[in-house]
């Protein structure tokens, strides 16, 4: 086998495993559940019944929307997979490991923009914004590519039942949510909650949303890029390494 | 690439720990090109684990196993290239139906999509499947979900084929179509590897077979040969119409052993014809009748049970 051919391989294994993903996962319960709803309810718990701008707070409704889509598929497809007795099977075809992961957080990612694209018309045709294009494109493509590595470092843990892995990573999403600067804004989070809203990747988002819209940003574009970037590389690591100490478990 | 003589599967000192269990310790052997090899075992014997080495799932602590002269460990995915599997646990997308299955596991070989839907459709013929192609798997019995997950395994026309237990739970008619299919299979000259703790169905398929018990290969041989070395086992089951003291019908030299199974005696011996000659003899001298008699030769469940009561061959 030349190097050409096991690229070739590999990449044909990201593919097919990616629409293995879409055709099965995309309208299974949870991640319509998790993906779509919790969003959805989120906003409206937060936006019904206040004087809230939503003008200002679109951007940051975009970056959860992206959030919670891009990172719902990816907990779902192992511990579903292992539970049908699937996972096996897929192990057996000619794919590594990261052929796997590549190809559900492709999978997640796709989800993620698909979405988002929506929820981005919705809101162009009801406000008025001037659009830095490229930021907004780069930003939704890496931050999707980022949450939904979250999502498959998530689905690591050796548990058979898809609902342990749901609750499992509902507990860690959630303070990532409301400790990123959605709700309240950077700018007005004080002492350690900001400290610890650098540690969430979505405030990056946040960050690049509000130049993209809006042109104000309080990091710096050059920064969120580089520290979604940053924890793309840590969430991959640690999946192929959690995935790969958990491979047989479950099994 | 090692390669030099026509063994498809060789399997050189594979060693698994799991903590401090040695589920796999020093296994070594060959599958020679065409041969249907049988893996038998009683359960936790650690066939599972080394289906699981050899097919490139679990990387062995020590040993190596080729496929077709691939090294598995430094080359999984082209010794995979070479082989279909079907493990025992696995199952197939029943989201999908029988037809996407095939084809979404053919996929992962680069089959082109017409060769594909063509391979598909003949599979879904030869498995009794193309009525229900269209249909979602979760639908289908567990014998027509297995039946899918062979017709999976073997859509890219591998050399070698893993299966692990693939008869387990099924119904007669299931079970005998996949027998007729590995058959078919082995006649156009792919190397069947088959895991089992079912003895006849071993006896059936395999040229050979290898008995593993506590992680170690114990024997391996041809079934008939290893029937052969249990000839001693040889047994007359017999029942009268009344009932006789278990001492009277065990005296003479040619008995070995006397074990009572309900309103039966099972006599084990050297000479079971000479053991018919004595029965007989002993029933008229008693004034017994003859309910029913049958002479039991060793069979390859006796070598199995032989085999695996022992600690290991080296023990």
């Amino acid at each position: 086998m030349t190097i050409r051919d096991i690229n070739g391989q590999f990449f044909r294994g990201v593919m097919v495993t990616t629409e293995k993903n879409i055709r099965i996962y995309y309208t299974k319960a949870p991640v319509l559940i998790f993906g779509l709803l919790f969003p959805l309810f989120m906003f409206l718990s937060f936006y019904l019944g206040r004087e809230v701008n939503l003008h200002s707070f679109f951007p940051g409704l975009l970056a959860m929307s992206l959030f919670f889509t891009a990172s719902s598929v990816g907990p779902l497809i192992t511990p579903w997979e292992k539970q049908a007795g699937t996972y096996e099977r897929l192990l057996s075809f000619p794919v590594s490991i990261n052929t796997i992961i590549l190809g559900d957080i492709a999978a997640g990612m796709i989800f993620g923009i698909i979405i988002n694209m929506v929820v981005l018309i919705v809101g162009l045709i009801f406000f008025d914004y001037n659009i830095n294009i490229l930021f907004l494109f780069f930003g939704i493509l890496l931050a999707s590519f980022c949450f939904s590595s979250l999502g498959v470092l998530l689905a690591s843990p050796s548990v058979r039942s898809p609902s342990h892995i749901m609750m499992f990573s509902s507990l860690i999403r959630f303070p990532l949510i409301f400790i990123s600067g959605i709700f309240i804004a950077l700018e007005n989070l004080q002492g350690s909650a900001r400290v610890l809203a650098y540690f969430s990747p979505i405030t990056y988002l946040v960050d690049i949303f509000n130049f993209s819209f809006k042109g104000e940003c309080h990091i710096s574009p050059i920064i969120d890029f580089t520290a979604l970037s940053i924890f793309s590389v840590i969430f991959i690591s640690l999946s192929n390494r959690f995935h790969k100490r958990n491979l047989i478990k479950g099994l | 690439m090692k390669k030099e003589n026509n063994n498809v599967i060789e399997a050189n000192a594979l060693t698994k720990r799991f903590g401090n269990v040695t589920a796999v310790n020093q296994i070594t052997f060959s599958v020679n090109e065409g041969e249907i090899f049988g893996f038998l075992g009683p359960n936790g014997a650690g066939k599972t684990t080394t289906i699981r080495m050899l097919t490139g799932l679990l990387a062995p602590d020590s040993g190596d196993a080729f496929i077709d002269g691939v090294n598995v460990k430094r080359n999984p995915i082209k010794a995979k290239m070479k082989m279909g599997v079907i493990p025992e646990m696995g199952n197939v997308y029943v989201d999908l139906n029988a037809q996407q299955n095939i084809i979404l596991a053919g996929r992962f070989y680069g089959l082109p999509m017409k060769e594909l839907k063509k391979r598909a459709n003949s599979l879904l013929e030869q498995f009794e499947l193309y009525d229900r192609k269209d249909d979602p798997v979760r639908t289908f019995s567990k014998g027509m979900k297995q039946r899918v997950n062979i017709a999976s395994a073997i859509a890219h026309n591998p050399e070698v084929l893993f299966l692990d237990e693939p008869m387990s739970g099924l119904d007669v008619q299931s079970q005998r179509l996949i027998r007729d299919i590995i058959n078919q299979m082995n006649q156009k000259g792919t190397t069947i590897f088959l895991t089992t703790h079912n003895i006849e169905e071993a006896n059936q398929l395999c040229a050979r077979v290898a008995i593993i018990n506590k992680g170690k290969i114990v024997v391996i041989d041809r079934p008939e040969r290893l029937r052969r070395t249990f000839e001693t086992t040889q047994s007359v089951e017999i029942s009268f119409d009344k009932c006789i003291d278990d001492s009277l019908i065990g005296k003479g030299n040619i008995v070995n052993r006397v074990e009572r199974l309900g309103d039966k005696w099972k006599l084990y011996t050297n000479n079971p014809d000479k053991l018919v000659k004595y029965l007989a003899k002993f029933a008229e001298d008693k004034d017994l009748t003859i309910v029913s008699m049958e002479i039991c030769r060793a069979s390859l469940e006796d070598a199995f049970v032989k085999f695996t009561e022992s600690k290991s061959y080296d023990d």
